[in-house]
């Protein structure tokens, strides 16, 4: 069975390990600002929320890569991108309509959330259990996921 | 190794920015923040100079820890002299700044002269600017953090900076970085609005990725976290209660200074404390705490974040208080509720907003708040120096409208902003400030907490409870408990602590974490990052190093022993109530052993050999 | 049954893969006419650049990707269509009948009249063939002159300057990018190619190009000339529809599709460049030459052909992303505005950053950025979702920058830490 990350917003206090944590396994640096996951901070309501790619089942940055450069990943289900093969033209960041589709001008490339290939540093290194990785089925994910699709129908 | 290696140098009157090496000799003699700081300081400025003049320099500085994975790696310090003490200012902070200027590249701005008008620094990695900081000047702390973030268009764009009160001269502002996180003490952001720099935004994109060994970086760091996830003061007393966790337990062994010291123990703790601030309220059934927030990389998460109940009288029609904002810490919910005698939690949040919205230290204003009480209460200040306010013990107005009045500079605010000891003495009553070199109490009263007598009166920044923590050993048993009565074996406890401490602030981390970890926690941390060699034994040196070089500057700023002391209150007048009835600090019975041990003449100078032994 | 697709872009593979997953058993055939395997014209510009070989342009990799999927893939230029008999005729005068018909067969560019586009140093920039022969001249120090200034001009330009080519624009709008962005951003991307050495005339015609020595003369309206070792035209596209005339299949500027991608022939579909569908934004039928909007309607009129319910187009969002020597820029939907509609808007011309935000009530439908890279997709995934923003709209209107937040806000159920703590 295919898992999934389980973001639960009620648990994230804004400390940023999964951002450094992810950077760090990617990039070998820790560097929020080349984190695939993110949290978002309402100030004023006191809430912070981490997101990433939810590995979308329309895949609208898959689809619209001009060079196939992102493909399925069959153990996990991600939608990897293979940075030797983007050109870094930037289409799927304005095609995934979740945000989660980044431009690197610092590698020219795109990044994205790829689940670090079935062991996400971000879940790991969360210290509040905000972020975890489980079976996609057990998780609001395919909630998440109905919900993206629902707002989202393919056009 | 995890610093940068780089410097930015600021001349404010030229307008240049200026990168530099950082000088590695003494990087690994200094580790960084605190101590690196320190030395820069020490070795650029006369210790003589008038705080606030275009002499004095200021710096903002990392430590190799921060912007890293280490639990609570994202402290930086402002270090400059202190206009409040006239001795060395070193205040920490944590929030997201700190990471950002190490993510940017750089291990420490140093800031010096004064720029002919208000300017900013904007800083995103290697470009440096200065731009005209005209249309944020007379702007608070939350006005400028949204004008700079609409300005450049970057939510993640980082600021620090100073509010309304620093630029009216208050003498304990600070300086305030992502809202509500501050470098809060000594008055260091009175020195910044003092060169006409009003902020300093920075987005870093460059990350730290030069750790000396990654493997053993990631494997001890993970064992530091595991270690506070499992400590019960770390892993639950703190993201739950926050350091209010400690109103009660403070108040019950009789160390709580209650209206301006007159008290140890405040009949209204219970109303101001972190359970307090959990139950729901009448009006709309919600908390006062809305959730806990952490700074970068903290697996501890004490901060609070906290709504004013929205029928309260302080935010009618004040749609800017209504949201959440940084709710009260301890020291913050003592110096504006106990210490001025107000109970109304309410009240206490409003106060603190204002600090944080116009970047004041709520420790020092709810003393000289507390004083003001005192002196109005002995008719020393009356209702003509107010404007007619009645600035009674008890009075949640009385405090709330000191709070607005210090925010702005205006009226009787510009008295207040003196702080305690230059108000006391400008109304004819020196012996009613309760401060040590100028500056403030914090929490705990050294009668009931002997210990904490002799941690304010040898202060090197005057009275603070973070140079030296003994209550963790004292009330919570933290790495062992002693007897708070007692002041045998404390000069010995006072020097483990301020030495640890100094090593711990030089690192990059938080000094709370040290409630779960000793030095044998971090020393390993900090080596696996850096070159040098590190060791709990090489950091307390590092420590004691750092000590001796913070009162070098103190003493050729012409401090002498006669300014290790506290008021005559706590040295004379008994403790009324609780387990610490009867008695006084007995300062004198530690005073001298703590010059001993430190190797300081009797006088309290570190002796040649001492200073030659550590390579000050 | 059997699926015939002609045109082997982005829309063309896109619906042949689909079909083949859709319909196991079905013949899929795949016919474009360019020599080399199926490629990008989005990845031109980084062939020019030598960013990546020519393999880096196909939009599949390995050379049995389509033999292994089955999908039969031929060169052949198709001639004719006879909707009667479902047969297409091929330039080799051989036939191919079809159960079902994707007309992929997208855009080629427009061809000014000029005097002197006929030139040999003259080209476009379309074709891989057309990509080699800039490249070879190019070079650095070369003297280019770029006609238009419009989407696909701009990422020609991008590759020509970084190529080191001395280059001059020459647009014939007022604005650079005028169909993408509006004044303030197009001027504010004039300024920075212009800061950054190209020479940009806006407002500006090629009335002729000329024969000079070696070289070329390329004389505007203005009463100026330019001298050019090369001269790239880039003055817009349009819809290869020539092989619908005559065939009774509803054309207009591209051919007419309906919410199924059908033309007015029911075994026949369109999609991509050459298909006139419908703008998400508008709900009126118009033809965007872009990348995202070629890969939608390829999915959809695979799903459409082999007879799925429910596979309705509801139109696709405008959108553009361009990087101009490093200055990242991007629209989306209405991003003029709609009258009655409310806009907010950050601009900082010495920084090169600008975010607008277009509103119908409280629902966000257009959207322009400059240096914008990070979650950029959430503006168009505002707009298609119909997000109704409530209280989020008046945060937007105050600070613009914090779409992502209201995206959250409004489509994640996030909780309060402090329930959690007790």
């Amino acid at each position: 069975m295919l898992k999934a990350l389980q973001l639960e917003p009620e648990k994230c206090t804004g400390c940023l390990q999964c951002e450094m944590a992810c950077s760090f396994e990617n990039e070998g640096v820790f560097n929020p600002s080349k984190s695939r996951i993110k949290v978002f901070t309402f100030h004023d309501e006191g809430r912070f929320a981490p997101y990433t790619c939810s590995q979308c089942a329309e895949a609208w940055c898959l689809h619209a890569c001009p060079v196939e450069a992102i493909v399925i990943n069959p153990a996990t289900g991600a939608k990897d991108v293979h940075a030797d093969v983007c050109v870094g033209c930037k289409v799927c960041t304005i095609a995934c309509p979740f945000g989660t589709v980044n431009y690197n001008a610092d590698s020219g490339k795109v990044i994205k959330c790829d689940l670090c290939g079935g062991s996400p540093a971000c879940a790991t290194a969360c210290p509040t259990g905000a972020i975890t990785y489980v079976d996609a089925e057990h998780t609001g994910y395919e909630r998440m996921r109905a919900h993206a699709a629902q707002s989202l129908p393919h056009s | 190794m995890a610093w940068q290696r780089k410097i930015l140098r600021v001349n404010l009157t030229a307008g240049t920015c200026t990168p530099e090496p950082l000088n590695m000799d003494w990087a690994l003699k200094y580790i960084g923040q605190r101590g690196l700081a320190s030395k820069y300081l020490a070795a650029e400025v006369d210790p003589k100079v008038d705080a606030l003049s275009p002499d004095n320099k200021l710096i903002m500085a990392t430590g190799p820890l921060t912007g890293t994975m280490a639990a609570t790696g994202g402290r930086y310090s402002v270090i400059t002299k202190s206009p409040l003490t006239g001795a060395i200012a070193c205040s920490n902070s944590g929030g997201f700044i700190g990471a950002e200027m190490k993510a940017a590249g750089w291990d420490m701005i140093i800031f010096e002269g004064k720029s002919p008008k208000p300017v900013y620094l904007y800083l995103e990695n290697d470009e440096a600017q200065l731009l005209p900081a005209d249309g944020l000047w007379g702007k608070s702390v939350w006005e400028t953090d949204e004008i700079l973030h609409a300005t450049h268009q970057d939510p993640l764009l980082r600021i620090a900076c100073v509010g309304r009160s620093a630029e009216t001269g208050c003498l304990y502002a600070g300086v305030v970085n992502d809202l509500h996180r501050a470098a809060g003490r000594s008055g260091v952001g009175t020195v910044m609005a003092s060169k006409h720099l009003k902020a300093v935004a920075i987005r870093g994109t460059l990350g730290v990725g030069n750790v000396r060994d990654k493997r053993a970086f990631m494997d001890a760091t993970t064992a530091g976290k595991k270690t506070l996830k499992d400590n019960a003061v770390t892993g639950v007393g703190l993201p739950t209660m926050g350091t209010q966790v400690l109103m009660n337990v403070i108040n019950e062994v009789g160390a709580m200074p209650t209206r301006n010291m007159r008290e140890v123990q405040f009949e209204g703790a219970s109303k101001i404390s972190a359970e307090a601030m959990l139950e729901p309220r009448e009006s709309d059934g919600k908390p006062n705490l809305v959730t806990n927030g952490a700074c970068f990389g903290c697996t501890i998460a004490c901060g609070r974040i906290s709504t004013i109940d929205p029928q309260h009288y302080t935010i009618a029609n004040k749609n800017k208080y209504k949201g959440a904002s940084g709710g009260l810490e301890y020291e913050a919910a003592w110096a504006l509720g106990c210490d001025t005698g107000v109970d109304d939690l309410d009240a206490l949040t409003y106060a603190n907003f204002l600090c944080n919205e116009d970047g004041f230290d709520p420790i020092s204003f709810g003393s000289t708040v507390a004083a003001a009480m005192e002196l109005f209460d002995i008719g020393a200040i009356t209702t003509e120096h107010t404007g007619g306010v009645e600035l009674r013990f008890g009075s949640a107005e009385a405090l709330t409208w000191a709070a607005e009045v210090v925010a702005t500079g205006t009226g009787f605010g510009k008295d207040l902003g003196l702080g305690s000891k230059r108000l006391c003495a400008k109304y004819g009553h020196p012996d009613l400030s309760m401060t040590v070199k100028g500056q403030e109490f914090p929490a705990y009263d050294p009668r009931g907490i002997q210990g904490m007598g002799l941690t304010y009166a040898t202060s090197n920044r005057g009275a603070c409870h973070l140079r030296s923590y003994t209550v963790s050993s004292e009330i919570m048993g933290v790495p062992v408990k002693t007897d708070p009565l007692t002041t045998e074996g404390k000069p010995e406890l006072v020097k483990a602590f301020q030495d640890a401490t100094a090593a711990v602030d030089s690192t990059g981390l938080c000094v709370f974490t040290t409630f779960a970890w000793t030095l044998a926690d971090i020393a390993p941390q900090v080596d696996a990052a850096c070159e040098g060699g590190w060791t709990p034994e090489t950091m307390l040196e590092v420590g004691e190093r750092i000590w001796n070089l913070e009162r070098q500057f103190n003493l050729d700023a012409g401090l002498t022993a006669a300014d290790d002391t506290l008021p005559k209150r706590l040295l004379k007048d008994a403790a009324k109530t609780g387990p610490a009835k009867g008695q006084v600090n007995r300062l004198h019975e530690m005073l001298p052993q703590y010059y001993a041990i430190r190797g300081w003449t009797e006088d309290g100078r570190p002796t040649d050999e001492t200073l030659s032994r550590l390579g000050v | 049954m059997h699926h015939v697709v002609v045109g082997a872009g982005p829309a063309g593979v896109i619906a042949a893969e689909a079909l083949r997953k859709l319909a196991p058993k079905a013949q899929v055939t795949l016919v474009g006419d360019e020599p080399e395997p199926p490629y990008s014209r989005m990845a031109i510009p980084y062939f020019l650049i030598k960013q990546i070989e020519e393999a880096g342009t196909h939009l599949r990799k390995t050379a049995d990707h389509f033999a292994k999927r089955g999908i039969d893939l031929r060169q052949a230029r198709v001639t004719a269509l006879t909707p009667a008999s479902r047969t297409l005729t091929l330039a080799d005068g051989g036939q191919l009948a079809y159960d079902t018909l994707l007309l992929a067969t997208g855009s080629r560019p427009v061809r000014p009249p000029i005097p002197g586009m006929d030139l040999p140093k003259v080209t476009s920039c379309w074709t891989l063939a057309d990509a080699r022969r800039i490249a070879a001249t190019a070079k650095p120090g070369a003297r280019v002159v770029l006609m238009g200034a419009g989407f696909i001009g701009c990422i020609i330009l991008e590759a020509l300057a970084r190529s080191g080519a001395k280059l001059t624009v020459v647009e014939m709008e007022h604005r650079m990018v005028p169909r993408m962005m509006n004044d303030t951003a197009g001027n504010m991307i004039k300024d920075w190619c212009t800061s950054h050495g190209v020479a940009v005339h806006t407002g500006t015609k090629v009335d002729a190009i000329e024969t000079k020595g070696d070289a070329l003369r390329v004389v505007l309206n203005n009463g100026s000339a330019v001298d050019a070792d090369l001269v790239v035209s880039a003055t817009g596209v349009r819809p290869n529809i020539e092989l619908l005339e005559g065939t009774g299949i509803a054309t207009r500027q591209g051919v007419l599709v309906d919410r199924h991608l059908r033309t007015s022939d029911p075994a026949v579909f369109a999609a991509g460049d050459v298909a006139e569908g419908i703008d998400f934004s508008t709900g009126e039928y118009s033809v965007q030459a872009i990348q995202p909007t070629a890969a939608e309607h390829g999915q959809l009129a695979a799903r459409n052909m082999v007879g799925l319910r429910g596979a309705v187009h509801r139109g696709s969002v405008n959108m553009n992303v361009l990087d101009t020597l490093g200055l990242i820029s991007s629209s989306f939907g209405l991003w003029m505005g709609k009258a009655g509609g409310d806009a907010a808007e950050l601009l900082n011309r010495e920084r090169y950053r600008y975010l607008n935000l277009q509103f119908e009530d409280d629902v966000l439908v257009g959207a322009t950025s400059l240096g914008l890279t990070q979650h950029v997709g959430v503006l168009r995934g505002l707009i298609q979702s119909k997000t109704r923003l409530g209280g989020w709209k008046r945060k937007l209107m105050h600070d613009p920058t914090r779409v992502m937040e209201a995206y959250l806000a409004n489509t994640q159920a996030l909780g309060f830490n402090a329930t959690v703590l007790k």
